[in-house]
């Protein structure tokens, strides 16, 4: 995730141009695919990840829509009843709220109460997360808003790579899907060749970012680079810290998550959203479930405080840092381990 | 007046330099004020322009409408239905609304709007799934282009423009009607979908049953326009206010409508008002908020006596129509009543099959957890059904 440029032809892109990339290929491949959105059109949207598009494919494809997200939303499902492929852009977390109730009421459910005889291929773009010292409403990780839908698939990259392959299986996907992008990542660069993306991910598996045996950390999205640098760091107190990225928190990877729980015996689920209510307390209920025997220490979380996301001169207090995660993973009575032994 | 001619004659001259246009005023002369009373062509010297054909054909749906309304209500005290909201007294808009779509064109009903679908020629039985119980949705969108029943107020507005937008971007000349009642022209999701709709200019009617209530909420707790069809103008669309139980009148205004929005023209707010005679479902009790009187006066103003005297006038109510209406009335009671008297046949494996489309690990587990109920209970049934066996086997008979 560093900007090195290495070998000719392959040079340091930004997650925002990456996600550009993936909405241009993926318009270029199917021209069911609509762009929609809050100044995604000349502007580009307010982080530009639409830049261009409509200089390329139209204002058809790429259109600026009036500012209403229940319109946005309410729309590209009638658009999708069609056979089009919406993508459609919310502004900021914030700002989708309005659109919940079509999101909850058809987006999330048009297959299942039409018995499979309307699939709803629509990708909902919302950047979201703090970090960025945003005003108030600008900075939220509704996450586990869109988590509590079913019917929904709720993703997040917290990749250059990832940004790329994961948003194309989204608009490639028959099931609707919230595309969660870590604003605060959105200029994260990694060597990456544009001419060759990467192959599309499949939706729903976890990845291991970091190998470690003593504890992992299983995280996603803005909370990824973060969890990263703290496992490094961990390596001072003689911990070798796993480092897990969900990539899709919906459809959720058990298998891989449990596998490495099962081989390191101690878990901490460390995310940004408010921790009462937020993902990490489903995370780790899977976990305690089906690793129980397992595990040497209770799952632990490591999240926001459970307040209205701050203002952004005190933001980073509320926000995860290594050495609250660090603090949180020395709670896993490591010494009693290192004294005792372990596997009783 | 329109609120052209409004804005041209209103001008005010200033001694200040003209600021920028800002915006770009709607160009289509069409007027966008509703007249100020309800359009009708029954009871008026200009139903003579109104062919007998139609005429009967609307006779016919309007008698097999009220049959259909009536056998549902029954359905309901016989515990067939889990709820019924009736269209009694609302059956001109809702066969007007079927018969003005061609087939490619798509409608988006609400909940009370099982009727317009009937009409549309969709099986009832498949119309009242959603009510029945059994399914949401009991037929396929797009094989009758009638979208699922919508629950949530309004919100299946967005969804035809988005459709009827999509249409049009792939060059299909294809109009969606959306139908809501007076009390869903409140919710945000009527506004943005107006807006969207002329700022695309989508190919979409609206249709307003305004039938006097929201529930129990009559019309003056939910706006304080001079009528519904006057919102319109704000939006930069045309809105025509229709007598609601004129079939014929309906039949026109929606029509010129659907033409309208094929020809590109954009999209028309119809308010056409109406009365809801019966209570809001067979659950509501409509005595606490209205007063006998009203009803009746509304029932000297129903939909079929009003076609009905315009073709005793025209000598076409002979009584063999009039039973050859009756018959098929019966004949469509009849068979609803005999179908949704069977059980319908449940797969409790459903519950998963259309969630994703690849069923999640989290949804196989559950599945499988609910199969070993299933045959838990099915094991259950089969020992408690051995056990009665040896029981009455094991027994002197007396
Ligand atoms: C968003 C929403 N809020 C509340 C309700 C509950 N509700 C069901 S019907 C109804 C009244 C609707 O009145 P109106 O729009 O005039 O339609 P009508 O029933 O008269 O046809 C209400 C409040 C609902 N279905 N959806």
């Amino acid at each position: 995730m560093t900007a090195t440029a290495t070998e000719a032809g392959r040079k340091p892109v930004s997650m925002a141009q990456a996600l550009n990339r993936a909405l241009r290929d993926a318009m270029a491949d199917d021209p069911a695919v609509h762009v929609m959105g809050e100044d995604v059109g000349e502007l580009g949207g307010v982080f530009r990840i639409t830049d261009g598009l409509v200089k390329e494919f139209g204002e058809e494809r790429c259109g600026d829509t009036p500012l209403a997200e229940a319109g946005i939303l309410g729309t590209a499902v009638g658009m999708a009843m069609y056979g089009l492929r919406p993508v459609v852009e919310m502004q900021f977390d914030a700002f989708a709220y309005p659109g919940f109730e079509q999101l909850i009421s058809h987006v999330a459910r048009m297959r299942n109460r039409t018995r499979g005889a309307m699939p709803l291929p629509l990708t909902i773009r919302v950047p979201y997360g703090g970090g960025i010292g945003g005003v108030e409403h600008h900075s939220d990780s509704s996450e586990a808003y869109y988590l509590a839908t079913p019917g929904l698939q709720v993703v997040t990259p917290a990749t250059v790579a990832d940004a790329y392959g994961l948003l194309r299986a989204a608009i490639a996907s028959d099931d609707p899907v919230a595309f969660l992008e870590p604003k605060r990542l959105y200029w994260s660069r990694a060597d990456w060749s544009p001419d060759a993306p990467a192959p599309v991910a499949p939706l729903g598996r976890a990845e291991i970012r970091r190998p470690g045996s003593g504890a992992t950390l299983i995280t996603y999205g803005p909370s990824l680079p973060v969890c990263m640098e703290a496992a490094e760091a961990a390596t001072a107190e003689g911990w070798d810290l796993e480092v897990v990225d969900l990539r899709s928190l919906q459809p959720f990877d058990d298998a891989t998550v449990c596998a490495s729980v099962r081989r390191t015996g101690r878990a901490v689920v460390v995310h940004e959203a408010s921790g009462f209510g937020g993902p990490g307390g489903e995370i780790a209920a899977r976990v305690t479930e089906r690793c129980f025997h397992y595990l040497e220490a209770p799952v632990l979380r490591v999240a926001g405080f459970d307040i209205p996301y701050p203002p952004p001169m005190l933001e980073r207090h509320h926000l995860p840092g290594v050495d609250r995660i660090l603090d949180t993973v020395g709670r896993l009575q490591w010494e009693a381990d290192r004294t005792e032994g372990s596997g009783d | 007046m329109t609120v052209l001619e409004q804005r041209g004659s209103s001008r005010n001259e200033s001694h200040w330099p003209a600021p920028p246009p800002a915006w770009r005023p709607r160009v289509d002369p069409a007027p966008l004020l509703p007249d100020a009373e309800p359009y009708r062509l029954l009871g008026t010297d200009a139903a003579a322009r109104v062919e007998s054909g139609l005429l009967t054909e609307l006779y016919g749906h309007l008698v097999r409408g009220r049959r259909y309304n009536a056998q549902a209500t029954a359905l309901t005290r016989q515990g067939r239905l889990a709820v019924y909201p009736s269209s009694t007294g609302q059956e001109a808009c809702q066969v007007a609304a079927a018969l003005v779509l061609e087939e490619r064109d798509w409608l988006f009903p609400s909940y009370r709007d099982t009727l317009a679908a009937v009409a549309r020629g969709l099986d009832p039985v498949q119309a009242l799934t959603l009510l029945r119980g059994d399914w949401h949705t009991g037929y396929d969108p797009r094989e009758h282009r009638v979208a699922p029943l919508c629950t949530p107020l309004a919100t299946q507005l967005p969804h035809a423009v988005g459709l009827a937008h999509a249409a049009r971007l792939k060059g299909d000349d294809v109009v969606a009607l959306a139908m809501v009642g007076d009390g869903g022209t409140s919710e945000g999701d009527f506004h943005e979908a107006l807006n969207f709709a002329a700022v695309w200019q989508a190919p979409v009617v609206f249709l307003v049953q305004n039938n006097g209530f929201a529930i129990s909420v009559p019309l003056a707790k939910q706006t304080a326009a001079p009528s519904l069809a006057h919102k319109a103008v704000g939006y930069g669309m045309p809105g025509r206010l229709v007598d609601g139980n004129d079939a014929p009148a309906l039949h026109q205004v929606l029509s010129e409508a659907v033409e309208r929005a094929r020809r590109g023209g954009g999209p028309t707010l119809v308010e056409a008002i109406t009365y809801r005679v019966e209570a809001h479902t067979n659950a509501d009790d409509a005595t606490r908020y209205r007063t006998e009187d009203e009803v009746e006066q509304w029932r000297g103003h129903d939909p079929i006596a009003l076609v009905e005297r315009e073709l005793s006038e025209r000598g076409l109510l002979t009584d063999a129509f009039a039973q050859q209406v009756r018959d098929g009335a019966e004949e469509l009671a009849a068979g609803l009543r005999d179908r949704m008297n069977q059980d319908p046949a449940l797969d409790p494996m459903d519950l998963f099959a259309h969630v994703y489309a690849e069923p999640t690990a989290q949804l196989r587990e559950q599945e499988a957890q609910l199969r070993a109920e299933l045959a838990a209970e099915a094991e259950d049934e089969a020992s408690r059904g051995r056990g009665a066996a040896h029981d009455t086997t094991g027994k002197e008979r007396p």
